[in-house]
This record gives structure tokens, C-alpha cells and sequence, in this order.
């Protein structure tokens, strides 16, 4: 195929599924979180439970005045939520929805994620320190020493998993994760990471993930009650809703992550191989939607912590248990 | 020579102190954590909170004042509107103070009548504080289960009162003659609405649910305890210093409550017990006030079940007036000692009316509790004083 056509389609694919997804998700938190308030939520936008309501929103916040401070220095105000936006489409790259269905599938894919993802922070300091606002330069403060805390957790539960599987490719882990594992009875039985050891990692990661989201019990970038809104406080308009749709976007990309990571990606129990790549992109939307779930679940549950607890359990025990889980896994790797 | 010289210097370099001045952040008059419209200029270091300066007076309404050119009957009005959220018990202690003026006696009824509705208040303003302290902690979903047993009580206010936050219900010399089952129908009537004891009853069973529910899932929770176990502790002696009142004091571990204390209402026929702990921090203020609602639902039923029978008003002449003289009168408020002094020349309205009000005095503490603080903490201590900012202003 043409490379730039192949491009394009690509472009295209992972553009609109970002996008929508990220619709998807504000309404699931919408209504998710109102059934557990004892709300209804969303009811009128669309004709029938509310559908259209995370579209209305973004229409509405397309038409509002895009303010800017007059003490913002404007070209890093302005470029601020590109950046944010930016990194989390980058990570879309090398996640994979089947053996195929897949952006690029780089040797070094969890590890360009990584990287990648960490750039958010850049982004999210820049509209911190760029605001003239005294709220945004604390909640950008805060966000980048949370973001730097987590980031490494993050990294070193994602080794385990290397560790483990013996590459960095995403289509690598889920296929380390496919093969058969032992065989009962004459049924090859293949596990996902998560039940083959992984269970301290995994719960490290989506702890690491969650704070790296700024969502509660770790929303303390933008804690509105301490606050306001911190780094978002002087945004409005189209540049909002970029940081708003970043936030939801990037809590796909770290799910489809975790999906892929601890268990299995778009592999499934008893899918044939040349079934893999119809089959496999909605095994993925199932398990990404599974941990989506989870997050919202602990946003409309737990409060906030504070900022000092939040760095003594990242360092005092996060870092350590991972460190230590490395070892176990490793050795594991070597013995067995 | 050139190295001593190089060394001379930079152990002067090390020696000079980095220049961090502290940054003014201007919490309010528009906060979110502010309960109105309290503004706060605070000195922060980083996260740390050096100092603190309250400005109020941006809701002063000036009550004091309009008091003096109105009569008796219409203070009520304005009196229910200090403390809002539980309008009712600021009518009370100034009405008891009227009818100790003019020495009217007030039929039993009446006063059980008015016991019911202040702990129904009482009821309301704490789960109001239970619904929104969470939420200053981020924790959004108690609010939502709070307030939404709040409706229950407020229910059966207006059934009563026929309004949900200014009941405007007391008259000197008993409460107002009530329109018959609220809204429900057109029938005048000189008593209760019909059923609503047994409403009463059933609206208990949902506040001592409510309170297990906020148990579990706020005062057992980790996390909550985590932010608030151990903060904004405030002693014993610096709470009699400062003259705080109500579940502030008692969190303290002062066992002092004007329910036990004065006899403006029938409280000694009732077997109830003063909540109190002794930490003093951010967790047993919170917690106190779980066990309050216990104790006025306790309380509730029992009046509901004791209630005698007769009239609801004692005949007074039309024209009310007070001989000379003054009385201070105080009861206890949802947050505290709520009095007030009223002055009379033996006019239809007060020569003089001083509202001393809970939440002013509860918040006189705050600079001296929120020194060295960090950010975080100070909302979740500013919250746990459970201030109206109504009652602050006045």
C-alpha cells in the first residue's frame, strides 16, 4: 500500500477513535457517577438518556470567549493544551487492537510510551507557569512534582512486565501473553500477565496511573476546593475543552496500557488466529472499558489525600515494593 | 593565592541565604472552599501557610439596626435569616427572651412544638455539614446522600411551618396557629397537621440510617482519616480562650451545652447526653456532629411520643409592648451559643438588639489555628469550624 495513504487511514483511525472515545468516556463518567449518587444525570441532550450531553458540552465550550489573562505570556499560554493533547495521541501509536490493527509496532513500544507520556507534564506546567495566576502556578507546581513522583512506580511496574515477557514490543507482551502457559486435560491454557504473578504490579501501575490521570484520591493539581481549579483556572473555550478532552483521552491510552500489559490486550480465550484481527479490537474496548470503570468507580467513592502523603507513599512505598517486586519476578525468570 | 581566593568566595556564595519571599495568595471573597463570601489574605511559603488574615463583613446585612425600627412579631422574620441553614433555632432563644420580657407563659405544647423544630433544625444544619465537609476534602458523592435525607426534614418543617429554611414560626407567647398539612389542604387549623407525629417518627429512622451510611462511608474511610486525624487540633484551654461554643467546644472535650444548661425549652424532661470527644482535631469535629444528629433524633422522639395536649398559643394583647428593662437571652444553636440581648425603653419594638452570634465567635480561632498549616489543610480545618457566613456577618 501507498505509504502516505497507509498514513492517512492511520491518522485518521486514531484520531477519530481518541476523539470519540473520549465522548464516550466523559458520558460514562456522567452517568456512572450520577447512578452512584442516586442521580440520574445526563437525561435531555440527545432525545434519549442523554447521549448527546458530552457533545452539547464541547459545543458549548467551541462557542465561549477564549480568554487569556493580561498578564499571560500568550505563546506558551496558547501552546500549552497542544502539548498536553500531543502526548497522549502520540501514545495511540504503538497500542495494539490486534496483530495488525496497529499504528506502528515499534521494538521499543512500552518504552516510547513512556517516554511519551511523561511530555504531558511539560505541557501541564507550561499553562501553569504561564497563567499569571497564582492558583495555576501552584496546581502546575504540584502537578509536575505528583507527575515526576509517579512516573517512575509507573516505570518500574511496566519493567516487571518486560521482565517477564522478554521484549518491549506491545504486540510482543500480548503475545507472551497468548502462548500456552500449561495444558490440562489437553486444553492449552494461556494466562494474562495479571494471573501469572503480576497481581503487585498491576495494583502499583493503576495507582501510578490514577495519579499520573490527576484524578481523585491524586487530583491535586486541580483540587477546586484548595485551588479552584489550578492550572485550568484561567482556561475557557476551545483551549479548555483541548485539556479536557487530553484528560479523558489519556485515560484511555493508560488503560488500553494496562489492558495490554497485565491483561492479555486484544487476546481472548479460544479466538482462532485469522479471527484475531475481527475479534481483537473489541476484546481491547471491553478490557479498556473494564478499567475505566475502575477509575471512575474510585473518583466518585474516595477523597482527596494531600500533597505530602501523596509523594511519602509514592517514595516511601511504591518505589520500594516495585523495586522489590523486580527482584522476585526476575529471579523467578531466571529459575523457572 | 588565586585557589584561596576561589575558595573564600564561594563559601561566601554558601553562606548568603536564598531570597524566597512568601506569596500573598487572596483566598475569596469567590472561593469554593469559602462558604460564601469569606475572604482570607494568606501569607504561603510554598505549601505552608504562614499567616492568615480574615476580612469579613461582605454579607453585613445590618440586623442589629433594622431590628430597632420593627416590632417584636417582625424580628422573627429577620432573625431566622442569620444562621440559614437552620433557621429555626435562631428564632427561638430571641422570642424566649421577648416573652421573659414581657413575662408571658408559654402552654406546654408550644414548647415541645419548638423542641421538635429546633432539633429538626438541628438535624438539618448538621447533615448540611456532613454532606459538605467531605466535599471540601474531594470526596463528592456524601454531599448527594446527605442532602438528600435533608429533604425529609425540611419536609416536615414546612409542613409545619409552611417554610422550608425561614420558618418564621414563632409568636411571643407560642408558636403561630398552623395551616393545616402545609399545602396540602386549604383547611385552617390551631394544631399540628395531621400524621405528621408519626412522620416525625419515620424521618428518624432515616436520619439514624443516614448516619450509619455516612459511617461507613466517610468517618471509617482511610483516606478521610488520613487528611483529618491529628489537624487543626485545637486544645482545650485555647478553645475556652478563644470562646468557642457548640460542637467545636464539646469536640474539645468540654462538656458544656446550653441545652443542659438553660430553660428556655422543656430539654430537662428528655433523657439525652451531650456528645463529647477529646482529640479536638478536624476528625472529632466531624465526627461529633454524626453523634448530635443521634442525640436529636433520640431527642425528637421522645418529645414526639411525651407531646402533652392543649392550645399552641397563650392569649397576649394585640399591641405587644415590653416594659423597660433587658434580658439576655441564649439557647443553643446547631453551632453553638446563640443569644441575644434585647434593650427595651417599654416600646413595640427594641430600643437595642445585640445578636451574638455562633459562627463570629467560632471564627475568632482561625488565625491562631490555621498558623503553619499547610493548603490543603486549611480548608479542611476552615471547614470543620462548620461557619454560615450569614451568621458571621449578621
Amino acid at each position: 500500500m501507498n505509504f502516505w495513504l497507509e498514513l492517512i487511514i492511520k491518522l485518521v483511525a486514531i484520531l477519530g477513535f481518541v476523539l470519540t472515545g473520549a465522548l464516550v468516556v466523559i458520558y460514562a463518567e456522567l452517568k456512572a457517577g450520577s447512578h452512584m449518587q442516586g442521580r440520574i444525570g445526563p437525561y435531555y441532550a440527545g432525545g434519549r438518556w442523554g447521549w448527546a450531553q458530552p457533545l452539547a458540552d464541547g459545543l458549548k465550550f467551541l462557542q465561549k470567549e477564549d480568554l487569556s489573562p493580561i498578564g499571560a505570556d500568550r505563546t506558551v499560554y496558547g501552546f500549552a493544551p497542544y502539548v498536553v493533547m500531543m502526548s497522549t495521541l502520540a501514545v495511540f501509536v504503538v497500542i495494539p487492537f490486534g496483530p495488525d490493527m496497529v499504528g506502528r509496532d515499534l521494538d521499543l513500544g512500552i518504552y516510547f510510551i513512556l517516554a511519551i507520556s511523561s511530555l504531558s507534564v511539560l505541557g501541564i506546567l507550561m499553562a501553569g507557569w504561564s497563567s499569571a495566576n497564582k492558583y495555576s502556578l501552584m496546581g502546575g507546581l504540584r502537578a509536575a512534582a505528583q507527575l515526576i513522583a509517579y512516573e517512575l512506580p509507573l516505570v518500574l511496574a511496566a519493567a516487571a512486565v518486560v521482565v517477564q515477557a522478554g521484549t518491549m514490543s506491545m504486540n510482543g507482551i500480548v503475545a507472551a501473553q497468548s502462548e500456552t502457559w500449561f495444558t490440562v486435560a489437553g486444553i492449552d491454557i494461556a494466562m494474562p500477565f495479571l494471573l501469572k504473578g503480576q497481581i503487585i504490579s498491576f495494583i502499583i501501575f493503576m495507582i501510578a496511573v490514577v495519579a499520573e490521570l490527576s484524578r481523585i484520591p491524586f487530583d491535586m493539581p486541580i483540587a477546586e476546593s484548595e485551588l479552584t481549579m489550578g492550572y485550568l483556572t484561567e482556561y475557557s473555550g476551545i483551549r479548555f475543552t483541548m485539556f479536557f478532552l487530553g484528560e479523558y483521552a489519556s485515560m484511555i491510552a493508560f488503560s488500553a496500557i494496562a489492558a495490554t500489559l497485565f491483561l492479555g490486550g486484544y487476546a481472548a480465550p479460544g479466538v482462532p488466529d485469522n479471527l484475531a484481527n475481527l475479534v481483537g479490537p473489541g476484546v481491547m474496548l471491553l478490557k479498556i472499558a473494564l478499567i475505566v470503570f475502575v477509575i471512575i468507580w474510585i473518583r466518585w467513592t474516595w477523597p482527596r489525600l494531600r500533597e505530602d502523603q501523596l509523594q511519602r507513599l509514592a517514595w516511601f512505598w511504591l518505589i520500594p515494593i516495585a523495586l522489590a517486586n523486580i527482584g522476585v519476578i526476575a529471579i523467578f525468570k531466571v529459575v523457572f | 593565592m588565586t585557589d584561596l581566593g576561589m575558595i573564600h568566595r564561594s563559601e561566601s556564595a554558601v553562606s548568603i541565604e536564598l531570597q524566597t519571599p512568601d506569596m500573598t495568595l487572596n483566598i475569596g471573597p469567590q472561593h469554593p472552599s469559602t462558604h460564601g463570601v469569606l475572604r482570607l489574605i494568606a501569607k504561603v511559603a510554598g505549601e505552608r501557610v504562614t499567616d492568615v488574615e480574615p476580612v469579613i463583613g461582605y454579607m453585613h446585612r445590618g440586623y442589629e439596626k433594622l431590628s430597632e425600627v420593627r416590632t417584636y412579631a417582625q424580628i422573627t422574620t429577620l432573625v431566622n435569616r442569620i444562621d440559614w441553614v437552620a433557621g429555626f433555632a435562631s428564632e427561638v432563644p430571641f422570642i424566649a427572651g421577648v416573652e421573659k420580657l414581657m413575662d408571658v407563659e408559654v402552654p406546654p405544647r408550644a414548647q415541645y412544638v419548638r423542641m421538635i423544630l429546633t432539633e429538626l433544625a438541628r438535624i438539618a444544619s448538621h447533615l448540611v455539614f456532613m454532606s459538605s465537609y467531605p466535599l471540601e476534602l474531594g470526596a463528592t458523592t456524601p454531599l448527594m446522600y446527605a442532602l438528600r435525607e435533608r429533604e425529609y426534614i425540611l419536609e416536615l418543617i414546612e409542613e409545619v411551618t409552611g417554610g422550608r429554611f425561614h420558618p418564621n414560626f414563632n409568636r411571643v407567647g407560642g408558636v403561630k396557629p398552623v395551616y393545616g398539612g402545609g399545602s396540602m389542604t386549604k383547611k385552617w387549623s390551631l394544631d399540628l397537621p395531621e400524621g405528621f407525629l408519626q412522620r416525625a417518627r419515620d424521618a428518624m429512622d432515616r436520619m439514624e440510617q443516614i448516619c450509619d451510611d455516612i459511617d461507613t462511608l466517610v468517618s471509617d474511610n482511610e483516606l478521610i482519616k488520613m487528611r483529618t486525624v491529628g489537624v487543626g487540633v485545637i486544645p482545650r484551654d485555647k478553645a475556652l480562650e478563644y470562646g468557642l461554643t457548640g460542637p467545636n467546644l464539646r469536640a474539645s472535650g468540654v462538656a458544656y451545652d446550653l441545652r443542659k444548661v438553660e430553660n428556655l425549652l422543656p430539654y430537662d424532661e428528655i433523657d439525652f447526653d451531650i456528645a463529647v470527644r477529646t482529640g479536638g482535631d478536624c476528625y472529632d469535629r466531624y465526627v461529633i456532629r454524626i453523634e448530635e444528629v443521634r442525640q436529636s433524633s433520640r431527642i425528637v422522639r421522645q418529645a414526639v411520643d411525651q407531646i402533652p395536649s392543649g392550645p399552641l398559643q397563650t392569649k397576649v394583647p394585640r399591641v405587644l409592648k415590653a416594659p423597660r428593662g433587658q434580658v439576655y437571652s441564649r439557647g443553643e444553636n446547631p453551632k453553638g451559643e446563640f443569644g441575644y440581648y434585647i434593650v427595651s425603653e417599654g416600646a413595640r419594638m427594641p430600643y437595642r438588639l445585640k445578636i451574638r452570634s455562633t459562627s463570629f465567635s467560632n471564627l475568632s480561632i482561625l488565625k491562631w489555628v490555621l498558623q503553619d498549616a499547610l493548603l490543603p489543610d486549611l480548608v479542611a480545618i476552615m471547614g470543620s469550624l462548620d461557619f454560615v457566613l450569614g451568621d458571621v456577618d449578621r
